[in-house]
């Protein structure tokens, strides 16, 4: 059997993670369709009713790949209930009768680099620890490249000058991604595209609008989920700040989490669980660097996240910094979106106005 | 003669568990226990202003039981538990319990003991940190803790005979696959366990297992689950598959773990009939009446057919 393989959709790192597979495995990666209308009612038709909606979307990723022709699932992810995600979407995909081999590289509620070697040497039997270091370091350059291109960006698009210039460098960029690359070459990726980002033009005053965006880590990275919020907010001229990417994720976190607990230990005795601490400490940094406001991203249900919002109302009443809470089913409308960010943005306009008068 | 210190129990979440212990830890500490009374209508009220709205309703129950506590004793028992072990997680709400509570109730003074295994923090280690701060005698801490573990042990082991006993009738059997603070609480699960035993229908708990034989039969029905709390209910199925005519799964909108590890059993088990409630702090009791009532005639009629 010929294996074509397939796995969930998130943001743009289907980049990385397709191009990982198909340097190892030397088998062909069949990158879900991108995710439409279709994707989540197909998902959330055969889920449970109040399981979270990254499960609804990976089901629902998983079934069009496997429509195309995909017969290898991989799925990996860890923390709160993402690590027992793979379990049950097997079980629910063999019940629709498709035929497919389900690789799960989640050990201990953690995704596992040993056990990934160990499958794919079974494929691809030629690999060894040395091209398959290689491969995840190309891999992870190329994470950490679009995390540090990505902040840019999203701090500086409200207030460019030509429209579009910044998406139109975004597209080039992951396109040039797409094609053969080695560490030297990312390299030069990064400084040319630095560079680009900075030249384009934009008209920034000096007390424009700042947010910050915490919560939930899909929510966050996946733009679909949250009707584009990002995009929505800095296109009214706000500068948005986060700091859930991948690279925060694979490589800072587990160092991250005693000093986070250590500055907010105002309001923190333990660790939360999943994001629920970053979210609250983050809330109180933001606060203390005059950040205007702080939108709150999670899918319904969210375990981790209920745990941090009340301790995230204290946060704003101490700081006095609004927050808004979005919590994002399967079945959400973009104009109910647009319409509470409208809200949300008179009223920090009007507070920051108030501030200035009073000084 | 000093005055004892009294210290608050709220009657949810882990007391199911692990009533027996924290009871005669504290007394053997000379401390007086204060429970709180059984959940109703004013508790669930509490809890729900007490809340965000999405949380559980068990957490919310929770919460409505410390607000009841509140100006009736001098410290408030909430434990914070994150894991048993590498692959011995639990839900995630009781990793945050500690600070939610905390931080929804600013002026009340908290006891607290912090067990996660993965980082050395274990149970009887974080007795003695939480003793010493009711006696100064580390020795006394160390017995009471010892004597309260014996006792639960005790305890545990005379429910699971009971329900071994109860196995040789021959009565329709049940069995409810559900969280302790589910099954026993008076607002969730008493409604549904009266109305079968009215009807005379025993009832086998989830619970009443040995843990390790629990935890290993649901390795054969889940091998990647790493919930201890639900590993060691899900155990029961394959335990007394051959015994019970029919399962009930018990669930709190919107739990986590259930919410995977219900749907995955109900795909798996194909031979037993089954029936998923889920409750919600609006749920009426009459509609909960005719449904169990429609499934009891279906395993009746299940059973006759087979005799």
């Amino acid at each position: 059997m010929n294996k074509k393989i397939t796995f969930p959709h998130i943001g743009n790192y289907y980049i990385p993670i397709s191009y990982l597979i198909s340097k190892t495995t030397r088998k062909e990666v069949i990158i879900p369709p991108p995710i439409t209308k279709k994707t989540i009612n197909l998902g959330s038709k055969y889920s449970p009713d109040y399981v979270c909606v990254p499960f609804k979307y990976n089901l629902g990723n998983f079934i069009e790949s496997l429509e195309l022709g995909a017969n290898t699932i991989f799925q990996a992810g860890g923390g709160c209930r993402y690590g027992y995600y793979a379990e049950l979407q097997e079980q629910i995909l063999k019940d629709l009768g498709y035929n497919f081999e389900f690789v799960n590289f989640i050990k201990n509620n953690h995704v596992s680099l040993s056990n990934i070697y160990k499958y794919i040497k079974k494929v691809n039997p030629k690999i060894n620890i040395i091209t398959y270091s290689y491969y995840l370091l190309n891999t992870f350059l190329m994470i950490i490249i679009m995390d540090k291109l990505g902040k840019y960006p999203r701090e500086n698009m409200g207030f460019e000058i030509q429209k579009n210039s910044f998406i139109n460098i975004e597209k080039n960029f992951l396109n040039n991604l797409k094609d053969h690359i080695n560490p030297f070459k990312l390299i030069k990726i990064y400084f040319k595209y630095k560079k680009q980002f900075k030249k384009c033009p934009i008209n920034k005053p000096k007390d424009h609008l700042k947010i910050g965006i915490v919560g939930e880590l899909y929510s966050i990275m996946e733009p679909y989920t949250s009707a584009n919020i990002e995009r929505k907010l800095a296109s009214r001229g706000i500068e948005v700040k986060r700091f859930t990417t991948f690279t925060y994720l694979l490589l800072i976190k587990q160092f991250n989490i005693k000093r986070l607990l250590r500055k907010g230990r105002k309001y923190l005795k333990y660790h939360l669980g999943a994001d629920a601490t970053e979210s609250v400490v983050l809330t109180q940094e933001l606060a203390k660097k005059g950040y205007d406001g702080i939108v709150h991203l999670k899918s319904f249900g969210c375990t981790p996240e209920i745990s941090a919002m009340p301790i995230m109302s204290e946060v704003s009443k101490d700081y006095h910094i609004p927050i808004i809470y979005f919590s994002f089913d399967s079945n959400d409308s973009e104009v109910a979106v647009e319409t509470r960010i409208e809200a949300f943005y008179d009223m920090i306009v009007a507070q920051k106005q108030q501030t200035q008068n009073n000084k | 003669m000093k005055k004892k210190i009294k210290i608050g129990i709220p009657r949810a979440l882990l007391y199911y568990r692990h009533h027996i212990l924290w009871k005669n830890f504290f007394e053997k500490l000379n401390c007086q226990v204060i429970l709180s009374p059984d959940t109703n209508k004013d508790i669930i009220q509490l809890g729900k202003k007490y809340s965000i709205d999405e949380s559980c309703l068990s957490s919310k129950v929770y919460m409505g039981h410390i607000a009841y506590l509140i100006d009736k004793c001098d410290y408030i028992l909430v434990p914070r538990i994150s894991d048993y072990g590498k692959d011995e997680k639990v839900c995630i709400k009781f990793s945050g319990l500690y600070d939610i509570v905390k931080n929804t109730f600013p002026h009340i003074s908290l006891l607290n003991y912090n067990i996660e295994e993965s980082h050395h923090h274990k149970e009887s280690f974080a007795f003695l940190k939480m003793g010493l701060k009711l006696s100064k005698n580390p020795f006394k801490v160390i017995y009471a803790y010892y004597y309260a573990h014996h006792k639960e042990k005790k305890y545990q082991q005379e429910l699971m005979q009971s329900q071994t006993n109860n196995m040789k009738n021959n009565k329709l059997k049940i069995l409810i696959i559900a969280h302790p603070y589910n099954i026993y609480d008076k607002y969730i699960g008493y409604p549904i366990t009266n109305f079968l035993k009215e009807n005379n229908i025993d009832i086998i708990y989830a619970d009443r297992l040995d843990k390790k034989i629990a935890i290993e039969y649901s390795q054969e029905l889940s091998p990647t689950l790493y919930w201890t709390y639900s590993k060691e209910i899900i155990g029961a199925i394959n335990y007394y598959q051959q015994a019970v005519d029919g399962i009930i799964f018990l669930t709190s909108f919107p739990c986590g773990p259930d919410s995977l590890v219900n749907e995955l059993l109900i795909r798996k088990i194909k031979n037993i009939p089954i029936t998923n409630i889920l409750i919600d702090e609006s749920t009426a009791e009459a509609g909960l009446q005719t449904r169990l009532e429609s499934f009891i005639d279906i395993i009746e009629g299940r059973k006759k057919n087979n005799e």
